[in-house]
């Protein structure tokens, strides 16, 4: 060989190749959440019962969501991730993609085992979480009950924390001007719908501390920089167990909305990723989930034997659910990129 | 033969960097710039509809046939993974058109019969609308300067022609400028604080100055992430900054440094500091104590020595310096994410938005063009003006 490259240094080449490939190719079931309080009730109840029953070891990951991220992972073909949770409109816009397998829903004891929310062809629901006006008990004495006392600057001083985004913080402006948690989408799909709640904004505008992890409403409500937030219900419910805060959440006007388990296609442990969603949705698992997480979960069975004690603090109970909004998925899906860029431009003014 | 053979090998040697570089930066790079000018999605779903909206003169509706041809398409690729593209495509120029395609392909009439026009129009009125029918035109590709105009906050209407986009959606233009004048006050900012310390650094002997320079490297060798956060740990209302200010009596109130400009600012030029430190201080090393003595020597008063004599040597030292910090500010997304509030967001949280997010890889790669290249741009005025001036050796 008198080519361009000796015939060591080929050899060498095959020998690396060979190796990054045969690295590849035994990998461990990874299972990916979004971190915090919720992934460490998924270890207790999911994670470790069940290497523990099946033998089979499980990797963990965590990550904040975003489409791009899984479809660079499956486009790119063997993804190192196998189950993930995702937001409804991941699943969605993903499976409309093709980057989910299909669930096969009789091993999983059927579509009507579920809440409606958490069935789809491509994942099975997971967890039910939702943003909801909190505040801390131990320093407001006069109890707000609605999104229009949350804008009351007057009887409640001081500083709020929203979302920094449009998601749920356009949804909270209208329920604050008066909208009716039916009508909210409705008024939200009109433009003058959305001018109306970004108005709405601009007359808290001065009294808007944003957050951006969803740690952060719990610091700023405990250190008493605001004195109410919109917050995840699940990890003010917590703080509340573990911190001894009197953390305290309004039902009325809270949206919520379904995370779900997806196994990415092309996953090289498709059965042990479609074993991992059976075990993490059959009931006598999925009822333990709420007590340690504070979030609400979709097998209807595991919903009915989920702790009383724990129930009325989920956003599954009935009566939160009756006071609530389903967070609308198509409508974001369809309306997020246009309404980040003016709630950007708006929040730059 | 035996001539060419070490020249050969240096090659090899070479080459592992070469293909690593070409493959995990070069390439990915040059792929995400060109998808700023690429629009395949359309005409991947539709091609026969794309061909067709070209021919159509964009007056009032395209033709007839153009629509069955549609419908016929839409029908065609229902359920796959090429409809969900282009609507994708769609909704990024108009929001809601996602939905409405994905609803009429799933209400289309499976056999064709009557007005294609009526057909759609019956599912869903938008489509007798020319706006709508204008985006899809102006999707068909292959090309299209749709992302780039958008990353300026331009558009074309429907009679082709670019105007801007409704004020209230008009974002980019300055975020750019903001990102541009926040890398600046950064820059700046790290110049007066690193300047002094630098020298300092470089006059002090070795005993003292070394360990003053591990003060140095140890915060560049944390990761950003762990700096900022410690920032809103310092910053915060209750913060220590806040109390140590309280206890010395010079607020009654506490400051509000946190999720506004002010610490964005502190944040990201404390973490961009040794970047500037370390170039002055290696080109001040070089200098040493003698310019300055022979300066004084010869009658010229310290400030003067040091303004006509010392700074001039170490120009090439800020020039470095201020380039590295200034480029390395203009891609800053975490610090600003963390610790800005809404309106000090930097160019790279959108491009991060529209990769990761919505992925529109599309406006992510016109954003990250007109970065890159006003990076570019900034970096040659640089070379020009330093090679203008002169070197300062």
């Amino acid at each position: 060989m008198t080519g361009f490259l000796p015939k060591r240094a080929m050899g060498l080449l095959a020998l690396g190749v060979s190796l990054i490939a045969g690295s590849a190719s035994a990998r461990d079931l990874t299972v990916v959440a979004w971190g915090g309080s919720s992934q460490a009730a998924q270890r207790e109840v999911y994670y470790r019962p069940f290497t523990e029953q099946t033998r089979v070891p499980l990797l963990e990951d965590s990550w904040s969501g975003g489409l791009g991220i899984l479809r660079t992972r499956v486009q790119a073909g063997n993804p190192t991730w196998d189950v993930v949770q995702v937001e409804s409109d991941e699943l969605q816009l993903g499976c409309d993609e093709g980057l989910y397998e299909r669930i096969d829903w009789a091993a999983l004891g059927g579509r009507d085992a579920f809440m409606p929310e958490a069935v789809s062809d491509c994942g099975v629901g997971a967890v039910v979480w939702s943003v909801g006006l909190t505040y801390d008990g131990s320093r407001l004495r006069d109890a707000p009950a609605s999104w229009a006392d949350f804008w009351n600057t007057q009887r409640f001083p001081g500083q709020r924390t929203l979302r920094r985004g449009p998601k749920y913080t356009l949804e909270i402006a209208l329920m604050s001007d008066g909208v009716p948690q039916s009508e909210v989408y409705r008024v939200l799909r009109t433009p003058a719908g959305v001018d109306r709640a970004f108005r709405r904004l601009d007359q808290l505008r001065p009294n808007i501390v944003w957050w951006t992890a969803g740690a952060q409403p719990g610091q700023l409500l405990a250190s008493g920089e605001v004195v109410m937030a919109a917050a995840y219900t699940s990890r003010m419910f917590a703080a509340r167990r573990d911190d001894r805060r009197d953390f305290r959440v309004v039902w009325n006007g809270s949206v919520y909305a379904v995370d779900h388990w997806v196994v990415l296609r092309g996953s090289q442990n498709r059965d042990n990723a479609m074993r991992f969603v059976q075990f993490a949705t059959r009931p006598e698992n999925q009822s333990r989930f709420p007590t340690l997480a504070m979030q609400g979960v979709t097998n209807l069975r595991a919903a009915r034997q989920v702790d009383p004690a724990v129930a009325t603090s989920l956003p599954t109970h009935p009566d939160n659910l009756a006071v609530a909004v389903s967070l609308d998925v198509e409508f974001w899906v369809d309306n997020i990129e246009e309404l980040t860029q003016r709630f950007n431009a708006w929040a730059a003014r | 033969m035996r001539r060419t053979l070490p020249q050969l090998s240096n090659w090899l040697l070479v080459l592992p960097l070469f293909l690593f570089s070409a493959g995990i930066f070069v390439a990915p790079i040059a792929l995400m710039l060109l998808r700023s000018v690429q629009d395949p999605e359309l005409a991947a779903a539709f091609p026969r509809t794309a061909a067709e909206l070209a021919r159509w003169d964009g007056q009032d509706l395209p033709r007839p046939e153009a629509m069955s041809t549609f419908i016929t398409e839409l029908r065609g690729v229902r359920g796959t993974d090429r409809i969900s593209f282009a609507a994708n495509r769609l909704n990024a120029d108009i929001s809601g058109f996602r939905s409405m395609l994905l609803r009429t392909a799933r209400m289309l009439p499976q056999a064709d019969g009557g007005d294609a026009a009526e057909t759609l129009r019956r599912i869903d009125a938008r489509w007798g609308e020319r706006s709508t029918w204008t985006a899809m035109r102006r999707a068909s590709g292959p090309v299209t300067d749709y992302f780039l105009l958008a990353a300026l906050d331009l558009q074309r209407d429907d009679d082709g022609a670019v105007a801007a986009v409704p004020a209230e959606r008009a974002v980019f233009v300055g975020v750019f400028l903001r990102t541009l004048w926040v890398s600046i006050l950064v820059t700046g900012f790290c110049l007066l604080l690193g300047y002094p310390l630098a020298y300092l650094l470089a006059s002090l002997p070795a005993r003292y100055a070394n360990p003053l320079l591990v003060l140095v490297l140890i915060p560049f060798w944390t990761s950003v992430l762990v700096r900022t956060t410690a920032w809103i740990v310092l910053l915060q209302r209750d913060g220590l900054v806040n109390g140590l200010l309280r206890r010395i009596g010079l607020i009654e109130q506490p400051l509000t440094l946190i999720y506004n400009r002010t610490g964005v600012l502190i944040a990201m030029v404390h973490v961009l500091l040794p970047l500037m430190i370390l170039p002055l201080y290696s080109v001040m090393k070089g200098i040493g104590r003698a310019p300055m003595l022979a300066a004084m020597s010869l009658g010229a008063r310290p400030f003067e020595a040091f303004l006509r004599v010392y700074l001039p040597q170490s120009r090439a030292g800020i020039g470095a310096g201020c380039l590295l910090v200034f480029i390395s500010a203009l891609g800053y997304y975490v610090t600003p994410e963390l610790i800005g509030g809404g309106g000090d967001q930097m160019i790279s949280y959108f491009i991060a938005f529209y990769t990761n997010r919505t992925t529109n890889w599309g406006l992510a790669g016109a954003l990250s063009l007109i970065l890159l290249l006003a990076t570019g741009l900034l970096y040659i005025a640089y070379a020009r003006l330093s090679r203008a001036t002169g070197p300062a050796r």
